[in-house]
């Protein structure tokens, strides 16, 4: 018995504890990003946000959750009862999952496995069921809308964000979370990356249904969209859940992009400062960018949110797929490529950025060619013309 | 070990009762996320065996995108299951008929197995040639050398597929109005507008 104890019982203990500590931390940064969000929507739109509960209205998200949790939970009497209550708890649990393979400093990753992407992508892909179930189950014609539309609208954002992450493993050559923000990135290859996280952001908008592609919900049209019949804790695993969601693509952002627990641009002398604290303002940064959309933009509508996936990010990152490889390979900076001697490699580069900078050249000419003069002096013009035009007709 | 067992027993269990369940559910929607259930106990047991890649492809490929359509036309079906049910009794001896020639054909092909001698040794840990290396890499290695052709004749098959489904259900609409984004951008103020200065009391 204490052989068993030794072997696996203490294993079990300090992993139960390491979840309970990222479950709670997790909880806790959901609750305050609620109100994080209602401060800065407030702000932004020039309200005060809350701050009757508290100082500065910091009790308000415990009170929120108070109140959901005593209100009472209504089932539908048409919906399909299991699947209905299967699918909020589904919702919430996935998007508390993935958090096992994310690296919150070097070695503090609850399972370092060598699939850590892949895993964090088949998670994302199966949050889609907890939409599809809900709106089915709901037996609702609004929730159902609601669901199909999320459910076309998270596979569709998917391609784009697997092709992107395929750029980012072309540079770091590791399906392992820690092993890609490790690696090296000198800047050429940054700013290579960069058009590859603006449409990453853009994405994991999309993908955790948030405005401006907040379709599902969408409240002026199909009322509440796939969660129209939720109420109390049901609700709130939903509510939960999205948050969660948008907390671990923020993460996940901050890994793939902004070098994790690293300090920012490299600055060694910043690295007193715990990875952790990195970690959590990098991604508070990104989940700055949730609100500040939601805040700004109105919303999207469904033709032009298939026609962005499809049409527009699709062909972009395959495209961007294509390029990242050929430039690593002729740079010789794909991992574990064989280097050729240096003697030799110089032309390669030489011509390389000769052929880049005609590029660039023939494409700022040719925007210009097709822009012309800018809407502001075209429009001055206009104004003139029609001065002149008077001029001439009191003239006469 | 034990914890391995204890592991594939529970997926093991899980994955035969759900099989069970999809054929048996009466709700088809029912069905297909029993399908789900089953899809990711076999991913479990990839893990169990070592082989995560596949695993997760398994989860990526199969639960999020395969299953995602199989879900969308089930639950947009209308059809009365219960009058499908109906006559369903009448079939029942063509079906054992079919599945005992199934079955006796898997017996046959288990007798005869055999693996070839030089995998004999690599079959416990199929990555073990390559050395510590992650099944990820494994696979790549082999898929982009020595079975290149038949990864890209894959791909290929693949493709074609894929324009054969475009093709088959693409419908020429006449008299649709879409929206032409390139248009809209390439329209210019003196296409459309024209600023007049109004002087008092005389009108444009």
């Amino acid at each position: 018995m204490l052989e068993l104890w030794e072997t696996y019982g203490i294993w079990t203990a300090t992993t139960l504890m390491y979840i309970g500590l990222i479950v709670g931390v997790v909880l806790l940064a959901v609750a305050y990003y609620t109100y994080a969000e209602r401060k800065v929507m407030g702000a932004i739109q020039r309200r005060q946000g809350p701050m009757m509960v508290g100082p500065f209205g910091l009790l308000q998200p415990i009170a929120d959750g108070l109140k959901l949790f005593s209100k009472e939970t209504i089932i539908p009497s048409q919906a399909h009862r299991a699947v209905f209550l299967i699918a909020p708890m589904m919702m919430f649990a996935l998007s508390l999952v993935a958090w096992a393979v994310i690296p919150f400093n070097k070695d503090w990753v609850l399972a370092n496995i060598n699939v850590g992407v892949l895993y964090l992508v088949a998670i994302s892909s199966m949050s889609v069921y907890g939409v599809i179930m809900a709106g089915w189950a709901s037996n609702s014609r609004y929730a159902f809308l609601g669901g199909l539309r999320s459910a076309s609208q998270m596979v569709s954002y998917e391609v784009s964000m697997g092709l992107i992450i395929v750029c980012v493993i072309l540079c770091t050559g590791s399906l392992n979370l820690q092993d890609i923000v490790l690696a090296p990135r000198p800047v050429w290859m940054q700013v290579l990356l960069f058009p590859m996280f603006i449409v990453f952001l853009i994405s994991i908008l999309a993908e955790t249904n948030r405005a401006p592609f907040d379709l599902p919900e969408g409240e002026s049209e199909i009322t509440g969209g796939f969660m129209v019949e939720y109420s109390a804790m049901t609700f709130a695993l939903f509510f939960l859940g999205e948050y969660s969601a948008m907390i671990l693509m923020s993460a996940i952002t901050t890994i793939l992009f902004l070098g994790g627990w690293l300090p920012p641009f490299g600055i060694a002398a910043l690295a007193f400062v715990p990875g952790v604290v990195w970690f959590a303002l990098k991604t508070a940064l990104v989940m700055f960018v949730f609100l500040w959309a939601r805040a700004t933009l109105p919303r999207f509508r469904y033709d032009q949110l298939m026609r962005l996936g499809w049409k527009v990010f699709l062909p972009l990152t395959l495209a961007w797929v294509v390029l990242m490889a050929g430039i690593l390979m002729s740079a010789e900076a794909l991992p574990g490529q064989i280097k050729t001697d240096p003697a030799l490699r110089k032309p390669v580069i030489e011509t390389a950025t000769e052929a880049v900078g005609g590029t660039v050249k023939g494409a700022v000419e040719g925007v210009k060619e097709i822009f012309g003069p800018s809407l502001r002096e075209r429009l001055e013009k206009m104004e003139d013309q029609a001065e002149e035009n008077l001029e001439g007709e009191e003239a006469e | 070990m034990i914890v391995q067992a204890l592991a594939f027993y529970l997926f093991a269990g899980i994955l035969l009762m759900s099989g069970f369940m999809v054929i048996t559910a009466r709700n088809p929607v029912h069905s297909v996320l029993f399908l789900i259930l089953a899809f990711f106990n076999s991913a479990g047991l990839f893990v169990l065996l070592g082989a995560e890649f596949i695993a997760m492809l398994m989860v990526i490929v199969y639960v999020g995108a395969v299953a995602v359509l199989f879900l969308f036309v089930v639950m947009m079906l209308d059809i009365s299951f219960a009058d499908l049910r109906k006559g369903a009794m009448q079939y029942v001896p063509i079906g054992l008929v079919v599945g005992a020639v199934l079955l006796s054909e898997l017996i046959f092909a288990y007798g005869a197995w055999s693996f070839a001698p030089e995998s004999v040794a690599n079959a416990a840990s199929p990555a073990a040639q390559f050395g510590e290396i992650s099944n990820t890499e494994a696979l790549g290695r082999v898929l982009y050398t020595q079975y290149a052709y038949v990864f890209q004749i894959a791909g290929l098959i693949l493709f074609v597929a894929m324009i054969g489904a475009i093709v088959l259900t693409h419908r020429v609409r006449p008299g649709v109005r879409r929206q032409k984004v390139s248009e809209q951008h390439a329209r210019r103020p003196e296409d459309v507008l024209e600023i007049q200065k109004v002087t008092p009391r005389t009108g444009a």
